[in-house]
Parts: structure tokens; C-alpha cells; sequence
């Protein structure tokens, strides 16, 4: 087996190297060849790897690679832990990649960049796999930070967008902050537990659980939650919770296709697929688990609210990835590892489908993303139109659809938490619920049903997709359905994740919410007898209403509660104040150190009152000396050399 | 049979002889032969330091490849030459910059070539002296000689303002060396020796030995260079040639450092210990008050510059936690952690401020500017350039997978076992290391094509492209393999922790 997660992990990587180096010089069809081939090797190991760990029921597989580096006695290795969690992210990853690689042939068909994409979405395969499948902390960091290079590297892909570049840089710094938080959580665990390998760490933090620490003298806080806030700053970052959330609007600069991959279903789950990875120490520290479920709830709610009022078609969906990952992050919160991370799976496939469909209608719109110049589009562009819908009901939850398991779960879940915060959390998620179901269909009445509101130009121009682009949001759209059913019992209420999540009985919601489970419809059942999907059907409601029957509300709201409009038109502010504290503040800081500290102090008093006063001393003893300074130099060097030489032989 | 050989004589005087010769040659008529002798002796020398690494005893840490002769006897100074698991890659680092630097300057140097050619070559030599020396009176020979070629690199075929620059440099450096020599002179009459193995058992009272800790501080400091002492670095880097500037950066920075090791924790372990406060808060000023510094500069070397002095502050700062550890945690655990990153971070800032400046040097010799203003969208009209601008810049970043990371990951993993607000400052470089090196790179290489000059640029010529891949597949491989490099220096820094465990007191 250990060969074969070598080669699910190098194809993508080989086919990357060979894409970026070689790219140019083989042509770009042997270029997607050979790296969609490279994915499909990858994506069907994956596949027989998930039959075997899940279906087959074969034993957690824990294997170095290679030895890093030892210092100081510790082992710093590369390895892979290969278990139910693990191989399911692998063929989350990998299957999406696959559709994206597919799709991408056609999204990208006129980009001088066509070879340098392939390269840039195989190498960040490589990344995300390295994370998921890494047996210890160093080995998740590596690939923590390695997706957040290609990341920047694709939102910066059309370079020459002062848009672009400026969001990658925003992207890879944000990311910075949470990967500050997150090496030091790292540093943490080396400290305490003297190793960095998941197996050695999990094994010792139960009897780590009363250990304290004094981290501001005077005031012990536990380990366990010490370590928790830290690694979480990491999961803040990549996964985009408030505050750390501002970069990933922006990153919608990249092309379509990879914020179908990376900004939807696989990067931004990197941190909640970090946070149940880690369960066994999380479950030691409620303070975190409290902090944790605060943080998903504000970003659940706050985050799907500015979905309402945005008009660019990949921002809606990008509030309602971020609003999405609020829910995984409640879930992880309330010690529902596993409904975060079944969310995770459902929605990695409807949400890609959603950016690839969002993508699919830029295409045909000849690179429009302002929904006001669409409508109507339903006419135009059929099998987009068929499989958006099913992706916007997976994710507003429509019982049957795979969203609405994953969310319904995460709902009841929190429902039942006793942990402190868990009121706030039940509140926004059931709000969410409505307010999802409210923008999404927003957008999806304004983009294919209505007035049509394009140009004449483009409207002559608009038409389907051509199959590359169309097929993967078919094959998204299958497990869009059915995947919530086919999981629903195992993943949540059976022993599915039971080697690789840890949930103490106290915390244990889930065994709470499937008391009574029998099969995936009675869940659906027991789902209508809750306020979840009546929430869901209203907000579909209220924007048929607000939009097609009475297109003149919306614009009466905006007037009359233009103050609460524009606080969500500024994001609360969030981009305004980072930009002018933390980006001004750094540079007026820097300006200081350099002007004052460096020249006017160091330079200007020290030093250079220094060399005055060496340079009058040198004007009294000038006449002892002329010439040039190289030629006493050349001097001294030979006579050094000299002595040395007569001295040794 | 290259252990009859005198392998560390070798490579001291191969370069120096060759030097000589290069500037036998004479006149910019026979530039070319000057040229060629040149890349053939630096190309031998590195050879010749190849078994240096492929012989070296990894299981020991007593000195290897020994030489001993007698030099002034009246003052029992010797010529003894050895190398452990801490000077030797440094070795190697140097033997292997010094080819990179006679390439880099094969078009770009247009007068006086063969004086150029020899300066490097004579300072390659005299540096491996400095890392081989086992007698100080040697050792402080070599080190006040190599400054020497590095003045003339600097003061004739430097930018305008070189001779401030130069004179800066020399002050500041030879202020520095006086001290030590004092410090050399008065441990001579304690102990009647040289040899700085002897030196390392010398009994020394704490008064003594705080004061010899400071007069070495103030030599070390300087060349690392430690905030306050400087500000002469970003002048020199700004006025010196391209190679000037990757010698200056790759190696010379690491010879402050290297002392520290060599001389101030084994000779003055007390007060090292006393004073590791302050070594950590000067360290820590260099990581985070010069990070904002970097962070506004105009200048591209400049920038780089002061990034430099910013990640020598993790080596300082990998040196002396380790006392702060044994205080905090009760062991020596995690403390050879410390050192060792230190030293991976000497190494890898090694390959990758060469780097950074050799590609400040690529644009510099197409467009002569070093403004960040003057640029703007190159990777259009430089796509293979670009490519490997943000490869070195993400080393400098610290990406993991790059030898940047190496280090710095192991010094901030150690910093946290001695105070949790000591790894918090330090890993603030994970964010202004990643701001200040990627905005330039967003400013310089980003956006549309800024102007016509940008517009007529050419991408890299085949030398330049075989230096920058070097130096790229040395970054990448450093950061993905490390083990060899750690297994070479782990007795030796296990054996220093032993030492200065010990008091002397």
C-alpha cells in the first residue's frame, strides 16, 4: 500500500513539475494530457484507498516516508497516517481536482497561461494531499503553507490586474497571521510532548489534560487550551473565519476554476479538517471548543448576511463559502467533528459545482460577473441552468439533497451542545439557514429567470458551454444529490470515523441527535419536524417575491435602511480599518525606525560624530601618508601571505 | 588518500596563489585569460572542498583534518588548522559561492578585471582561513586580512558613494577587531596559549570573562551585524558590486556569528549566561524593528540588506535562548535545537541572500537602477526570471520546502521552550519577512509593463540562468532534505552544549 500513496501523492506533483518546466515546450493539449492523466491515476487510487480503509474496514496505516532531519534527538519526518478521515479528504480532493482539471480546458482555452494553470492546480494537489494525509504536525504545516503558496500564485495568476496582485498579496499575509498563531500552537506541542507525530501526541495528552501553563505571569490558563487557541489562529487563517476572513472575498480575482478547488471545497476546509484531525486534544480544553463555536457562529451569520447585497456572481458564492465554513466551524465547536466534516465532503461537491456553474455563465457571458447585466439565462444555457439548481438546493438544504443532511446534522447538533456559546451558535446557524436560502436564490432568480438585462451584443453572443465545461458540473452534480443519503448513517451516527475522531461521551452530540436513527429517510422526517427546512423554503420565497414578483422591494429596503445597507456594502469595515491600522500603521512604524532610529540616531550622532571626529585626527596625521587605499592594501596582503609562507615551509 | 593530503592548506592557499596569478595577467587586454584562470581555480577549490564533506567523521566532534606547524614561537602561535561539524559546511558554503560570484561577474566587470578576479579569490582563501584557524593569533590574521580585498571590492568598483561607504565599513569593522585582539592579548598571559581549543578550558573569573564576552560582542557584532552596529551593512551592500554584495551577505555575516561559537560561548560560558538577556532583546530588535525598516525601503539592496541583518537576528537568537531553556525547563532539551537551526539559517541565508542579490544584479546590470519605482511588471517581459525572483523570495519568506524554513522553524520551536514571548516576537517574521520581501515582489515584478525600459528588457542569458538554477536547486534542496546538514554538525553542537553546561567558575 505504501506505494500506493507515494504515487497518489506524486503524479499530481510529477505532472506539475512537467506542466511548469516543460510546459511550453510540449504543446498545451500533451500539457492537460498529461497532467489530467496524473489526476486520474491519482483520483482512482484514492478511490480503491477509501474501499479499502472504509468498505474493506483494513487498519489505520501510520508510515514514514522519510527522515526529514534529527536534531536534538527528535525525529522531524515525512510520513502518511492513512485512515477513514484521511481517505475521504483524498478523494474529495482529488475527485474535485479532476473535474476542475477537465473544466478547465475550456475556461482557460484562450490564456497564454494555459500550461502555467495546469502546473499551478496539479502542484496545489500535491500541497493539499501532503496536509491530509501527513502523519505529523511539521508535514501538516509544510503543506498548510505550501496550498497557501499556490494560492497565491493563482489569485495573482493574471498578473497584470492591480485587482489580482493586490489580493494575493492581502491572501498569503492574512494567511501569515494564522499561520503565526498556528507554528507557535506547533512549538507548543513540541514543548509539551517532546514529538511531533499525531500518534505519540494523542497517545500523551490525556494526561496532559491538568497541565498549566503561565503564559502572562500570574495568570495559568490549561495547556490544552493554549494549544487550541493557537492551532485554531491557523485554522482562522486558511479556513477564513472572522476576523481572518477578509482575504478570501478578494481571492475571487483568480480564475473560476480555482476558486471552484481552492476557495471552495478543499484549501478553505483545510483548518476545519485540522480541528477534527486534532479532536483528541481539542476535547481536552472547553475553553477552546467555546471560542471555536463563537468564532463559527459570527461567521456563519455575519458573513452569509453580505451575500445579500453583493451584485458580482463569484462574490455571492464566496460570502456563501464563507458562511458555509461557519457552520463546519460550529460543528467542530460543539465536539460534532464529524457532522463538520461530513459538511465539508457535501459541500466541497455542491459548492464547486456552484463556482463551476458561476463559471459556465461568465463563459457564456463573455466574462460579465455583474448579475444586473444578466436574466434569463435559463433559456440560453440549459444544462447549467438544471445543475445549478441542484447545486443552490444542496446547499440552501432541501431534504433529499446532500446539503441538507450535513447542515440538518450540524443544526440539531448544536441544538443539543451544552458548551458555553452554543445558544448564540443555534440562533445564527437556524438564521443562516433563512439567509442562505434568501441570497442564494437571489442570485439564481437574477441570473437565469427575468428581465434580459444584457447588452444586445452579448446577448447575441450568449450560448451553453461546450462539454469539457459541462461535464464536470453533471458529475458534481450526482454526488450534489445523492451523497448526503448514501453517508448520512455511517459518517454520523456509525463507527465510519470512529479510528481517526475522538469524542469524549460528555461532548458527544451526535449520539444525541441519532438516538432513533434509522435510515436516511426517516431523517429527512424527522427533519420536517424541525424549523430548519421551513426557514430554507421561506428565504427561497422571499427572494421569488422580493425579485420576480416584486422587483421594486429591494430597492425600497436600500433606501430605507441605507444605513444598515452600507455597513454591509463596507463589509463592517473590516478592509478599511486593516488597511489603515495594521498596512499604514506598519509602513508609518517602519518610516520611523528607519528615519529616526536608524539615520537621525545611529548614523547621525553616533557614527558619523565618530568619523568627524577620526576624520579630524586623520587631517593632523595626513602627512604621514598619500596614495591610494588599495595600494596599501595589496600591500599588507602580500606581506601577510609572505610571512605565513616563510613560516610554514 | 586525501587524508595524507594537507586538504585545509589546500584550500586556503590554492585560491591565494591563484589570485596572484589572475593578477599576473595583468592589463583588461588578457581579461579573458584572467576570467578563465579564475573560474578554473575557484572551480578546484570547490572541488577540492567536496571531501571535505564526503570524508568528515559525522560521529565525532573533535577537529578533523588537522594540521599543525609551528609559526612564531617566541609567542607559541601556531599554525594549526582543523574543522568540526560547525566550520566545515560553512567551508563548503564558501567555496561554492565563490564560483557562483566568478560567473556572476564574467560580463558585468568591464575594467580592471583580473584585480576583481584576484580580490575574490584572495578573499576565498583568506575566509576558509578564518573557519579552519584553530589558533587565534591565525585566526586574527586572516580576519583582519580579508576585510582587506572586501574594501577594495567595495571602494573601486562600487557605486558612487563608495568611499563613505568603505570608510563606514572600515571603522565600524576595525573598531570591532581591536577589541578582540585586546581580548586575544590578555588571555595569552593568562594562559600562556593561542590555540583556541587550550582557550576553551582557560579558567576565567566572571568579571574576567564578562569583559572578554564584550570585547568579542563588539567584533562579532559588528560583522553579523547586530542592532545598533548596523547601519554600515545597507551602505556597504548599496555601493558594492553584485558579487561584492553576495560575498558580503553569503559569507562574510556568518564569520560574526561563527565567532560567537567559536570563542564567546565556550571561552566565556558564565557570561554568556548572565548576559543572554541582552544578546536575545538585541536579536529579537533585529527580527522585528528591522522587519519594519525592510518593510519601507525604496531600494532594492537596501531592502535585502536589512532583511539580511533580520534573519542573522534568528542566528543570535538561536545561540543564546539556550541558557534561557535549561532556566526555564530544567535540561538541555530543545537547546541543541536552537544552535543547530541557528546554524541551517547561516547556511541557507547563505544561498538565499546570494541569490537575492543576484537578482537585484540582474536588473541592475539591464536597467541600472535599483529603485523599486524604476520597475514594475518585469515578469512580462522577463516570464523565466520571474519565476525564479519568487522562488528566492518565498525562501526568504520562510516557505516551508525551501531551505528559509529550516531554520527558522527550528530556532522559533526552541525559543518556545524557553519563553513563550520570546518564539511570539520571533515568529513575527513569518508576517513582516512575507510582507516586505513579497511587496517588492509585487511592486518590481507584478502588475502591467511600468514603462519603456521594462518594455525592452531580455530574459536571463544562459549564465545567468545556470547561476540562479544552482542556487535554486541548493535552496529546494536544503529545505527538503535537510538530514545530511544536521547530521554533520549534531556531535559538534552536542559537544559545545556539554561545554558550556559546565561553569567555569
Amino acid at each position: 500500500m505504501h506505494d500506493i500513496y507515494l504515487t497518489i501523492v506524486l503524479a499530481p506533483l510529477i505532472g506539475a513539475v512537467i506542466a511548469g518546466l516543460f510546459g511550453k515546450a510540449i504543446g498545451r493539449t500533451a500539457t492537460h494530457r498529461i497532467t489530467i492523466l496524473a489526476m486520474a491515476i491519482s483520483t482512482i487510487l484514492s478511490a480503491y484507498v477509501f474501499k479499502y480503509m472504509t468498505v474493506d474496514g483494513n487498519e489505520t496505516y501510520n508510515a514514514t516516508v522519510y527522515t526529514w532531519m534529527v536534531a536534538d534527538g527528535i525525529r522531524f519526518e515525512i510520513g502518511f497516517l492513512i485512515d477513514s478521515l484521511s481517505s475521504m479528504m483524498m478523494v474529495v480532493v482529488t475527485s474535485v481536482s479532476l473535474m476542475v482539471h477537465i473544466y478547465t480546458i475550456g475556461y482557460m482555452h484562450e490564456d497564454d497561461g494555459y500550461q502555467r494553470f495546469f502546473s499551478y492546480i496539479s502542484l496545489f494537489t500535491f500541497s493539499m494531499l501532503m496536509l491530509v494525509m501527513s502523519n505529523n504536525f511539521m508535514q501538516l504545516f509544510f503543506g498548510w503553507e505550501a496550498v497557501g503558496l499556490v494560492s497565491y500564485l493563482l489569485i495573482g495568476f493574471w498578473y497584470k490586474r492591480p485587482t489580482a496582485i493586490y489580493a494575493n498579496l492581502k491572501a498569503f499575509l492574512v494567511n501569515r497571521v494564522g499561520d503565526f498563531g498556528f507554528l507557535l500552537g506547533i512549538a507548543a506541542v513540541l514543548m509539551y510532548f517532546n514529538s511531533l507525530d499525531y500518534a505519540d501526541v494523542f497517545k500523551a495528552a490525556p494526561l496532559m489534560k491538568d497541565m498549566a501553563v503561565e503564559v502572562i505571569p500570574g495568570q495559568t490558563w490549561s495547556l490544552m487550551t493554549m494549544i487550541g487557541i493557537l492551532l485554531f489562529i491557523g485554522a482562522m487563517g486558511k479556513s477564513a473565519q472572522v476576523p481572518l476572513h477578509v482575504w478570501l472575498p478578494d481571492s475571487m480575482e483568480g480564475p473560476t476554476p480555482i476558486s471552484a478547488l481552492i476557495h471552495a471545497a478543499t484549501m478553505v476546509t483545510a483548518g476545519i479538517f485540522m480541528v477534527a484531525r486534532m479532536s483528541p486534544l481539542y476535547e481536552l480544553s472547553e475553553t477552546a471548543l467555546s471560542i471555536i463555536i463563537v468564532i463559527g457562529a459570527i461567521t456563519a451569520l455575519f458573513m452569509g448576511l453580505l451575500g445579500i447585497v453583493q451584485n458580482d456572481i463569484k462574490r455571492v458564492v464566496a460570502y456563501s463559502t464563507l458562511s458555509q465554513l461557519g457552520y463546519m466551524t460550529v460543528a467542530l465547536g460543539a465536539s460534532a467533528y464529524a457532522a463538520g466534516v461530513f459538511h465539508l465532503m457535501t459541500h466541497a461537491f455542491f459548492k464547486a459545482l456552484l463556482f463551476l456553474a458561476a463559471g459556465s455563465v461568465i463563459i457564456g457571458m463573455h466574462h460579465e460577473q455583474d448579475m444586473r447585466k444578466m436574466g434569463g439565462l435559463k433559456k440560453y444555457m440549459p444544462v447549467t441552468y438544471w445543475t445549478m439548481l441542484i447545486g443552490t438546493l444542496a446547499l440552501i438544504g432541501l431534504p433529499g439533497f446532500a446539503g441538507f443532511f450535513s447542515k440538518d446534522a450540524i443544526i440539531e447538533a448544536v441544538h443539543y451542545s451544552e458548551i458555553a456559546g452554543s445558544g448564540f451558535a443555534y440562533f445564527s446557524v437556524l438564521a443562516g439557514v433563512f439567509i442562505t436560502a434568501f441570497y442564494s436564490f437571489r442570485l439564481f432568480f437574477m441570473v437565469f429567470h427575468g428581465k434580459e438585462r444584457m447588452d444586445e451584443h452579448t446577448r447575441s453572443h450568449i450560448h451553453e458551454s461546450p462539454w469539457v465545461v459541462t461535464l464536470p458540473l453533471i458529475a458534481l452534480a450526482i454526488p450534489s444529490v445523492i451523497i448526503g443519503a448514501v453517508y448520512v448513517g455511517p459518517m454520523l451516527f456509525g463507527d465510519f470515523f470512529s479510528d481517526s475522531i475522538l469524542v469524549s461521551s460528555e461532548h458527544d452530540v451526535l449520539a444525541k441527535v441519532g438516538q432513533g436513527f434509522t435510515s436516511w429517510g426517516g431523517f429527512i422526517l424527522h427533519g420536517l419536524q424541525g424549523p430548519a427546512v421551513y426557514l430554507a423554503l421561506g428565504g427561497a420565497a422571499t427572494a421569488w417575491y422580493f425579485y420576480m414578483k416584486r422587483p421594486d422591494i429591494p430597492g425600497m429596503f436600500k433606501q430605507r435602511l441605507s444605513i444598515i445597507y452600507r455597513v454591509l456594502e463596507n463589509k463592517y469595515g473590516f478592509d478599511d480599518f486593516n488597511e489603515k491600522v495594521f498596512a499604514g500603521g506598519s509602513r508609518k512604524l517602519g518610516g520611523f525606525f528607519w528615519r529616526v532610529g536608524d539615520e537621525k540616531i545611529i548614523d547621525g550622532i553616533i557614527v558619523n560624530g565618530t568619523a568627524q571626529s577620526v576624520g579630524w585626527l586623520a587631517s593632523v596625521l595626513r602627512h604621514l601618508q598619500s596614495g591610494y587605499l588599495y595600494h596599501y592594501a595589496f600591500a599588507m596582503i602580500v606581506g601577510l601571505m609572505m610571512m605565513l609562507l616563510l613560516f610554514i615551509v | 588518500m586525501f587524508f595524507e593530503l594537507p586538504l585545509l592548506s589546500l584550500l586556503i592557499w590554492t585560491p591565494i596563489l591563484g589570485g596572484v596569478l589572475v593578477l599576473l595577467t595583468g592589463s583588461d587586454k588578457n581579461a579573458l585569460e584572467a576570467k578563465v584562470i579564475s573560474l578554473l581555480v575557484s572551480v578546484v577549490t570547490f572541488a577540492l572542498s567536496l571531501p571535505l564533506f564526503g570524508l568528515f567523521d559525522t560521529a565525532t566532534a573533535t577537529m578533523q583534518f588537522t594540521e599543525q606547524h609551528r609559526w612564531i614561537e617566541s609567542f607559541n602561535v601556531n599554525y594549526t588548522l582543523g574543522v568540526d561539524g560547525i566550520s566545515m559546511p560553512l567551508i563548503v558554503l564558501t567555496t561554492f559561492t565563490t564560483v557562483l560570484v566568478i560567473m556572476a561577474g564574467w560580463e558585468v566587470i568591464q575594467y580592471k578585471v583580473a584585480q576583481y578576479m584576484a580580490a575574490f579569490l584572495i578573499m576565498e582563501g583568506l575566509m576558509i582561513g578564518v573557519f579552519s584557524a584553530l589558533d587565534a593569533m591565525l585566526f586574527y590574521v586572516f580576519w583582519e586580512a580579508m576585510l582587506i580585498p572586501m574594501f577594495i571590492v567595495i571602494g573601486v568598483w562600487g557605486g558612487p558613494r563608495r568611499v563613505y561607504a568603505t570608510i563606514k565599513f572600515f571603522l565600524y569593522t576595525f573598531l570591532g577587531s581591536v577589541f578582540m585582539l585586546v581580548a586575544l592579548i590578555y588571555m595569552y598571559f593568562q594562559g600562556d596559549t593561542f590555540s583556541i581549543l587550550q582557550l576553551h578550558t582557560l579558567k576565567l573569573n566572571l568579571t574576567e570573562q564578562i569583559l572578554i564576552f564584550l570585547a568579542f560582542l563588539i567584533a562579532f557584532a559588528v560583522k553579523v551585524p547586530m542592532w545598533p552596529v548596523h547601519t554600515w551593512l545597507p551602505d556597504a551592500h548599496v555601493e558594492a558590486p553584485t558579487g561584492g554584495s553576495v560575498i558580503l551577505a553569503a559569507i562574510m555575516l556568518k564569520l560574526g556569528a561563527y565567532g560567537f561559537l567559536r570563542f564567546s560561548l565556550p571561552i566565556t560560558p558564565d557570561a554568556s549566561s548572565v548576559l543572554d538577556i541582552m544578546m536575545i532583546v538585541l536579536s529579537l530588535i533585529a527580527v522585528i524593528y528591522i522587519g519594519f525598516v525592510a518593510l519601507v525601503q525604496q531600494d532594492m539592496k537596501k531592502l535585502i540588506a536589512y532583511s539580511s541583518i533580520s534573519h542573522m537576528g534568528f542566528v543570535t537568537l538561536g545561540f543564546f535562548i539556550v541558557f534561557m531553556i535549561y532556566e526555564n525547563t530544567g535540561s538541555w532539551n530543545g537547546a541543541a535545537l536552537g544552535i543547530e537551526g541557528a546554524i541551517v539559517q547561516m547556511i541557507s541565508h547563505g544561498f538565499i541572500s546570494g541569490a537575492m542579490f543576484l537578482t537585484v544584479g540582474v536588473l541592475y546590470d539591464r536597467m541600472h537602477s535599483r529603485e523599486i519605482g524604476a520597475y514594475g511588471g518585469v515578469i512580462n517581459t522577463m516570464p523565466v526570471f520571474a519565476g525564479f525572483a519568487v522562488l528566492f523570495a518565498m525562501s526568504n519568506a520562510g516557505l516551508p520546502g525551501t531551505s528559509g524554513f529550516v531554520g527558522e522553524f527550528m530556532v522559533i520551536l526552541s525559543a518556545f521552550k524557553a519563553n513563550f514571548w520570546i518564539a511570539f516576537l520571533a515568529a513575527t517574521t513569518l508576517i513582516l519577512g512575507a510582507a516586505y520581501t513579497l511587496w517588492m515582489v509585487k511592486r518590481v515584478f507584478f502588475g502591467d509593463i511600468a514603462n519603456d525600459n521594462v518594455a525592452d528588457l531580455k530574459d536571463l542569458t544562459t549564465r545567468e540562468f545556470t547561476i540562479l538554477a544552482i542556487l535554486a536547486v541548493a535552496v529546494l534542496g536544503l529545505g527538503v532534505y535537510p538530514a545530511p546538514l544536521l547530521e554533520v554538525m549534531g556531535p559538534t553542537v552536542d559537544n559545545l552544549l556539554q561545554h558550556i553546561a559546565q561553569s567555569k567558575l
